[in-house]
């Protein structure tokens, strides 16, 4: 390796340079300055003739910028000569006469003003496309799942074991340790502000209530969104993209049927006993932090936990459970036959389908609040 | 022929995955500005050669000298360094879905050369141009291009940085035989005018034809046979008899004589 050379004389009206050294990629950006500054150089100058005879190493790099130089020269109408070069090299110097010749199209770019105009715009129309996915997606699954009321046969046991293993089974240590966590917090935080007033008993109905109410099936649905619907929207977005999907369609078979009902049945069914899991470990938790921290014997909380709720509340949180399983499936199968051809979108996807699971999850909970306030629930 | 420097040296070679021996102390040299061709029956490890030699897969015992550097006594830079002056066409091209076809030439030179974007550009432009993609085609994003198109543009980045050794994982598979061909004679045209040396892992009897200057037939982890094209058609080895002279290749060899 060496470094690289270009050296200029000026003979009358004809610019001599001797070119050296190693005309190579690693040296390409050393090459390009010297090449640049001998354009510029001698203007004067009729015509150039330039001696490769002392460069000791060429590839396509080198090559090109050769060519960049003589093309600068004879647009503008003088005349370039290259002398010197090893024979084995003519092929390189005549490939590179033939490409750039016409000028790359330029990636087309815009008014960022316009652009963040427009993003804003399509954002509002892509939740709008959306909901109509959603709601076309939520069709599909009625659809199927009729098919297969009539014909009990055709449903996939195999595949709902499987995933009910993988979503409610598997699922089921997590769940169990964020409640029991969360509600130790919230007894934590009940007695510690309750006691200023004497109040710490109410502490124990302030648990109950908003456990079995709120935060139980809400905590549920959010890991279970996090944690089994991005995985849902990962695994149908590879196979569509490994084409699977396809293949599933042309042998004959709904890939709604045989993909996205039995999963979508299974977090139906799975965020009730997730919920109704996660929910006793909640109680125990908020339990054991009243006695170890708000000396409220268990016999006390217990006593306590029965004035405080009633069965309605208990039905209030598990009539929202299995409804917040369908939006989690149904949003994340949409996301997941949303996925294009790249990496990138099965990424996008997946974020999309935790995001709006989560935000859907939650909404429909006020929904359902405003509902059970008005019935008396 | 005349014996040139082997810039691939494999000696006494083992790999194997859990109690699995895929390569069994193999001997193989690649030579300087030759195109070699590896074949051998599926599972037979010529995808696990190749890329036990650029370092994807472990061996278990024996030495690999690429470029006269024992890749086992390489230190990180050096390894770097070494890696650079190699070109790798995966066998599903492995383009960077998030970028663009010019984007994806580039990346090898934006990370490894200090030169203008002006020259990223144009050569990234020449180097498509080379394998035969338009201008047009430098902006599209991989999931719009075809088989074909995919692996031309992977065959661009591979020969980003102006490699010594380009590796070629079968090059041809899943390209109709005209594509093929073209292919075929593309790597051929390159390797002359960019005077490099092609290690290609192959199922594609026409490619061995057309292609290769050497052949090597890999069976039971080990190289059964190497050489031109015709001392294949005199061997022995079943394999590699079954394969040049069954129905396919057989087929080949009538016609090449003839011609």
């Amino acid at each position: 390796m060496g470094e690289v050379l270009l050296t200029h004389k000026l003979e009358g009206e004809r610019l001599e340079l001797a070119a050296g050294g190693s005309w190579t990629a690693t040296h390409a950006g050393e090459l390009e300055a010297l090449v640049e500054r001998v354009a510029d150089e001698a203007p004067e100058a009729k015509d150039v003739s330039i001696n490769m005879a002392g460069v000791r190493e060429f590839d396509t790099f080198g090559a090109w910028l050769l060519e960049r130089l003589t093309r600068q020269w004879t647009k503008s109408g003088r005349e370039a000569v290259v002398v010197g070069l090893p024979e084995h090299d003519l092929g390189l110097i005549e490939e590179m006469r033939g490409v750039n010749l016409e000028a790359a199209p330029k990636p087309v770019r815009q008014n960022p003003l316009v652009n963040a105009f427009a993003a804003f715009g399509r954002a509002g129309v892509d939740f709008g496309h959306d909901l109509v996915i959603f709601a076309g997606m939520l069709g599909a699954v009625s659809v199927s799942l009729g098919r297969v009321v009539l014909h009990p046969r055709d449903y996939r046991l195999t595949s709902t074991v499987h995933q009910f293993d993988r979503v409610a089974w598997q699922a089921v240590p997590i769940i169990l340790l964020i409640t029991f966590l969360i509600d130790a917090i919230i007894s934590q935080q009940g007695i510690f502000h309750f006691r200023r007033f004497g109040a710490e008993l109410y502490s124990v109905d302030l648990v109950a209530i908003l456990v079995l109410r709120e935060i139980g099936v809400l905590i549920v649905a959010i890991m279970v969104a996090g944690r089994s619907g991005s995985s849902y929207t990962a695994e149908l977005g590879a196979m569509k993209m490994r084409e699977e999907i396809d293949a599933l369609r042309t042998m004959g078979f709904d890939p709604t049927e045989v993909l996205i009902l039995p999963r979508i049945l299974v977090l139906v069914v799975a965020l009730p006993v997730l919920t109704f899991l996660g929910s006793l470990a909640a109680l125990y938790g908020g339990g054991l932090v009243a006695w170890l921290y708000g000396g409220i014997s268990p016999d006390i909380y217990i006593a306590r936990l029965s004035d405080a709720i009633s069965l309605t509340h208990f039905k209030v949180g598990m009539i929202k459970a299995p409804f917040m399983g369908l939006v989690i499936g149904v949003v994340a199968c949409a996301a997941g036959l949303r996925v294009k051809g790249s990496a990138e979108s099965l990424g996008l996807q997946t974020t999309n389908s935790v995001v709006q699971s989560i935000f859907l999850v939650i909404v429909l909970d006020g929904l359902f609040a405003i509902f059970f306030a008005s019935i008396g629930m | 022929m005349t014996k040139k420097n082997a810039v691939i040296k494999m000696r006494d070679l083992e790999v194997g995955f859990g109690n699995q021996t895929v390569l069994d102390h193999l001997d193989l040299d690649v030579r300087e500005g030759e195109i070699l061709g590896v074949v051998g029956g599926s599972g037979a490890g010529k995808s696990v050669l190749l890329r036990t030699i650029i370092g994807l897969v472990p061996k278990r015992h024996g030495s690999i000298e690429v470029l006269g550097v024992d890749l086992a006594k390489v230190n990180e830079a050096e390894r770097r360094t070494l890696e650079r002056r190699w070109g790798v066409l995966f066998q599903q091209g492995a383009l960077f879905s998030s970028l663009t076809v010019r984007q994806n030439v580039q990346f090898p030179m934006r990370e490894n050369l200090e030169i203008s974007q002006q020259l990223m550009d144009e050569m990234a432009m020449a180097k498509l141009e080379m394998v035969g993609l338009t201008p047009q085609d430098a902006n599209k994003f991989p999931s719009e291009l075809s088989g074909g198109m995919t692996k031309r543009a992977a065959l661009a980045r591979a020969l980003a940085l102006d490699p010594e050794i380009v590796f070629l994982d079968e090059p041809t598979s899943g390209l109709d035989p005209i594509s093929a061909g073209d292919f075929d004679e593309l790597i051929r045209t390159l390797q002359q005018t960019l005077e490099i040396t092609v290690f290609m892992v192959t199922h594609d009897l026409e490619s061995l034809y057309t292609a290769c200057d050497r052949i090597a037939v890999l069976a039971d982890g080990k190289v059964v046979a190497d050489g031109p094209i015709a001392n294949m058609l005199e061997s022995e080895h079943p394999w590699v008899k079954t394969y040049f002279q069954g129905k396919r290749g057989g087929m080949l060899a009538d016609r090449q004589m003839n011609a």
